[in-house]
């Protein structure tokens, strides 16, 4: 299978008034197309730099990045993304919040206009998916933080992204909450067949979702292991009890305490 | 009957004042030359109707024409610091200490370049009511969430589509809310002005009739100022809700 991210040995420096600060060094992780990734680390790690440096918002000091086999030189124009804030616009209803990539990438914005209805009935089929059948006309004040999450995640994917990298974009949920949108993130993954970079700190949410967790060390953050999760998919909730998946998830935890502790 | 009563409470409140004022003049005999009663204020704007009339629309105008310059120049300027960190940075003590200089100590400058009249009155509405408008425009891009520029960064958006998008609409709340602040102080200037040097305008009038002890006129030219300035606050109140209503609903209420 071919690479779809490929960080090959990298150091970024945040230069500040009190100094530098080296939030990452030597951090190499390689993940494959079609692949669901999860990074999971201590917190102020760089978790959420490696995230911007995949997509080219910064640029590290020294290393490479290539998505989907070309050089990350600026922003890559092309990554869906999401974050623990769900960061709609509070002016726009939800269809138009889910519209607004549409409207910035290429070819999309340049027929906007044009294939307006064609676009609005994507982003309905998109709600649709995600358990929001008809929500389309509300505004995002008017949605559970739950339901705000689910358009979030639509907005990172109607432009079908190769790429979705999602920062804790299930953090400040319920748990009730956030083991329904573990699958709707399941079911759209396993669905559109997307790479995904998913960051987060729950354990089990990693062991979940993802194939391969890659394990990060307190800063300066690099990867110090990589465990491939071998459960069968498709993976139901209940999997979540079974002795083979708390057995990772053990296995997980005892790492994290132990990078935490150096 | 709750609700009726919180309707009224503005009416009553303006009433209960008008009466004590008007009581306070009774009991204390002031002398129509240092005191007028609201009796009497009222009286002098029907005995002077024209001549108010005609000021107040000079007075009117002059504010609404250096208020329209500041919201030009004030949002145009907002936008330019607002947009790039660096001229944020620069300009803002440039501003500060622009906002800094009490817009009296101007006037007499403004009189000497274009004459007594009503240029000086709009540039003094213009200068103080410019400054709420650049800060609150340039805040309201400024506060934008990093993390939704990242989005729109990752999708290859420039920082134009990012303005478009993004900025100018969440600007709008910051915007409206500090016109309704800048508007009052556009009336502040032009009466400062016109107090000075001017001839024509409420505070011309309000010079002229103080310097000639005739206080019935004084208060009525004080009320109608009141009335102009509260007219306008209104205006802009009405368009803030009908133009922000989001931002009432969510979280970005905090726009001052
Ligand atoms: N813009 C920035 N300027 C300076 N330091 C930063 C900046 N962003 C992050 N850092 C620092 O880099 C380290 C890693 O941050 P981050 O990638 O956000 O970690 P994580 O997402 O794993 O919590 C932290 O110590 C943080 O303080
Ligand atoms: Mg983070």
């Amino acid at each position: 299978m071919s690479s779809s991210v490929d960080i090959d040995d990298i150091t970024l420096t945040y230069k500040g008034a009190s100094g530098g600060v080296l939030a990452l060094q030597g951090t190499t992780l390689n993940v494959k197309r079609g692949e669901f990734a999860a990074v999971v680390g201590p917190s102020g790690c760089g978790k959420s730099s490696l995230m911007k440096l995949v997509t080219g918002l910064i640029r590290p000091d020294k290393g490479d990045i290539s998505v989907f086999g070309d050089k990350v030189r600026g922003p890559v124009k092309i990554a869906g993304m999401a974050f623990q804030n769900p960061n709609l616009l509070p002016w726009r209803k939800v269809a138009d919040n889910v519209l607004l990539p549409l409207e910035i990438v290429e070819p999309h914005r340049h027929r906007f206009r044009r294939d307006n209805a064609k676009y609005r009935e994507q982003v309905e089929a998109l709600l649709k998916t995600v358990g929001l059948s008809g929500f389309g006309d509300r505004y995002p004040w008017e949605l559970s933080g739950g339901m705000q999450q689910r358009v979030s995640l639509c907005r990172s994917l109607i432009h079908e992204p190769a790429l979705l990298m999602l920062d804790e974009p299930f953090a400040a949920l319920d748990a009730f909450t956030r083991e329904e949108l573990w699958c709707v993130l399941r079911d759209l993954w396993q669905k559109l067949g997307f790479t995904v970079i998913l960051v987060t700190h729950d354990l089990r949410e990693a062991a979940f979702l993802a194939d391969t967790i890659h394990v990060m060390s307190a800063r300066p953050g690099r990867i110090v292991m990589t465990k491939a999760v071998d459960l069968p998919r498709p993976r139901d909730l209940e999997i979540c009890f079974e002795p083979r998946f708390t057995d990772i998830v053990h296995e997980l935890r005892a790492k994290i305490a132990e990078v935490r502790q150096t | 009957m709750k609700d009726l009563l919180e309707k009224l409470s503005p009416w009553l409140f303006t009433i209960a004042i008008f009466a004590l004022w008007e009581a306070a003049c009774r009991i204390f005999n002031f002398s129509p030359f240092i005191m007028a009663s609201p009796t009497q204020a009222f009286g002098a704007i029907i005995q002077h109707w024209q001549p108010l009339l005609r000021h107040s629309f000079v007075t009117l105008w002059t504010t609404m024409a250096g208020f329209a310059l500041a919201v030009i120049f004030g949002v145009a300027l907002g936008l330019i610091v607002g947009w790039s960190r660096t001229i944020y940075r620069g300009l803002y003590p440039v501003m500060i200490g622009f906002n800094t200089i009490p817009k009296v100590a101007v006037v007499p400058i403004l009189i000497m370049w274009f004459g007594i009249g009503e240029i000086p009155a709009i540039l003094t509405a213009f200068l103080i009511s410019f400054f709420p408008i650049v800060v609150n425009v340039a805040t309201g891009l400024a506060t934008m969430e990093p993390e939704l520029e990242d989005v729109l960064r990752a999708l290859g958006a420039r920082k134009l589509d990012i303005m478009l998008k993004v900025g100018i609409p969440r600007t709008q709340p910051y915007l409206f809310g500090s016109l309704k602040v800048a508007i009052t102080l556009a009336f502040v200037g032009t009466v400062v002005s016109e107090t000075i040097g001017a001839n024509a305008g409420l505070g011309y009038l309000i010079a002229l009739a103080g310097s000639n002890f005739q206080m019935p006129l004084v208060f009525a030219a004080l009320l109608l100022l009141a009335v102009e300035g509260i007219l306008m606050y209104a205006v802009f109140a009405l368009i803030e809700a009908r133009f922000t209503h989001w931002a009432f609903r969510s979280s970005m209420s905090a726009a001052a």
